[in-house]
């Protein structure tokens, strides 16, 4: 194969071909892997879920009071952040962050409202591991919220349960 | 496990299955999390490690998921890594960041689940030829059971809940794989991928997001996840790719109706270089097989097997080439070695 070189730096030999669809024409490069992840971050930042809520907070929007200093309750992360990165925390952040989100819901997805499947019923019990795992959450948590007490409580409730899976 | 893959005849590449000539594989993966976990962005390593251990513990009592292999991304190396890639049952982001990530991959390669993607859970079943509804029957049967044995994160007004909240909802992201070069070559294929995005669809390359669109295959999905049942997710899907695959087939009689021997005579060509080559790229080696494939469907050349041609599109890339000859090689050994492979496989059979 015909090596040839980087279309951006035209220093090193291009490993990368990329093909971009802009207005309806394919455009090809051929690029070196360092260029190739410069590229990637651009692309990245280009398809930023930060456009989305760019484009709703501005004047007129529905939201006109965005606080994106609030934090989700749960796991500490600010809707700045979000709105960064394009990723939430955890799924308490859909409810600390339920105002905003709605608004951004129904952009994508042009709804609000779950169709699809429910969580099925829990088949007996659930399983010892899983319920190990569960605890084990709980408790981490309870020592975060220094909440001695509870947490003493479900360490032994996590003894019990591993000596009754080991035996 | 990977001496398996490389020999595995009964995979989703096997070229069979409903419309296989246009409709290369369909795909249906699922996107679960861990309730009161943080979701893997943001996880502690002891907590992502708790959640792959868990799935390690509770995965073969999955009827489906029986006999399947367990690994975790950080025991395997990177060129293992790169050869999940290019059988397409790990994304980029699970082969660039190995830690704390895992693999659950049934023994037919139909079934695979990543552990701490961007979310806990990513599981998708994929099957050859165009059949969405085959594969949402086996994952929605792998998600029932279990959620019997993990909680997992849900909302009854906005479903299970996602780390990036275009997924959130059904959490389902149904696509088919198209062989479409007569889209291509008659330049009608940008029109269809204006439209697609105009009615919400996703069109991408041949290895999902950001990659191109090598060997004329395109790769279209549902954008949406929120506000549609599962079933009627999969239904538009199937109407989408169904109108591509009409257009394409319109198209491909269009060519032999209008460039009868210039299309034979690419055929040909592109067979003879294949055939004949001592050094080949992969970018050039995926046109050749492309304009070969049509050439099969079109009845132009007789007699090579379809699974031949559609293995040969997976096992020329670079990490499948260095487990073949168990070594790391250079770009032009890959090339030659590349092409000794091409020559040796293309036969004609009775």
């Amino acid at each position: 194969m015909d090596s040839m070189l980087c279309d951006i730096c035209h220093k090193t030999i291009a490993t990368v071909h990329l093909t971009e669809i802009v207005n309806d024409k394919i455009a090809e490069m051929h690029i070196c892997s360092t260029c190739a992840k410069n590229k990637t971050e651009e692309i990245k930042d280009q398809l930023n879920i930060s456009d989305f809520l760019g484009g709703m907070s501005g004047p007129g929007s529905a939201i006109e009071k965005e606080d994106v200093s609030l934090k989700c309750s749960s796991c500490g992360l600010s809707y700045a952040d979000f709105k960064k990165k394009g990723r939430l925390g955890c799924g308490n952040c859909y409810l600390s962050f339920k105002k905003m989100l709605l608004p951004l819901l129904k952009k994508i997805h042009g709804s609000t409202h779950h169709a699809g499947k429910k969580i099925p019923q829990k088949l007996a019990s659930g399983m010892p591991e899983a319920k190990t795992t569960d605890l084990k959450g709980r408790l981490e948590r309870a020592v975060q919220l220094e909440e001695y007490e509870e947490a003493a409580r479900l360490r032994d409730e996590i003894k019990n349960l591993e000596n009754k899976i080991s035996s | 496990m990977f001496e398996n893959l490389l020999t595995n005849q009964d995979s989703w590449l096997n070229g069979k299955g409903p419309s296989s000539e246009i409709v290369f594989s369909s795909r249906v993966r699922l996107a679960r999390n861990f309730a009161d976990k943080v979701f893997p962005s943001r996880a502690a390593t002891s907590v992502k490690e708790d959640i792959r251990n868990t799935m390690e513990e509770i995965y073969s009592r999955v009827s489906a998921l029986r006999g399947s292999t367990f690994v975790r991304m950080e025991d395997l190396e990177e060129l293992s890594r790169q050869f999940l890639l290019e059988r397409h049952l790990i994304s980029q982001e699970h082969m660039a960041s190995p830690k704390g990530k895992g693999l659950i991959v049934s023994a037919d390669e139909r079934i695979a689940l990543m552990i701490n993607e961007e979310d806990h859970l990513r599981m998708q079943v994929i099957t050859s030829g165009f059949d969405l509804a085959a594969c949402w029957q086996v994952l929605d049967g792998i998600d029932t059971e279990l959620s019997g044995m993990v909680n997992f994160s849900f909302l009854p007004d906005l479903g299970y809940l996602t780390s990036c909240p275009t997924n959130v909802g059904t959490a389902l992201r149904a696509s088919c794989m198209l062989h479409i070069p007569a889209l291509v070559l008659t330049k009608r294929i940008n029109k269809i991928l204006e439209l697609l995005v105009k009615i919400s669809f996703t069109a991408r390359g041949l290895f999902g997001e950001g990659t191109q669109a090598l060997g004329d295959f395109f790769q279209i999905s549902n954008q949406g996840s929120l506000g549609l049942s599962e079933g009627e997710l999969i239904d538009n899907l199937s109407g989408v790719v169904n109108q591509v695959k009409e257009q394409e087939i319109d198209a491909r009689d269009n060519l032999l109706k209008k460039y009868k021997f210039s299309l034979e005579d690419n055929v040909w060509r592109a067979f003879g270089v294949l055939k004949n080559c001592r050094l080949i790229g992969s970018k050039e080696a995926l046109s050749h097989l492309s304009m070969l494939s049509l050439g099969l469907d079109l009845g132009i050349i007789k007699g090579i097997k379809r699974e031949v041609i559609n293995s040969l599109f997976i096992i020329i890339q670079p990490a499948h080439l260095q487990r073949i000859e168990g070594k790391l090689l250079k770009e032009e050994e890959r090339d030659y070695i590349r092409a000794s492979i091409l020559r040796e496989r293309l036969v004609f059979e009775d």
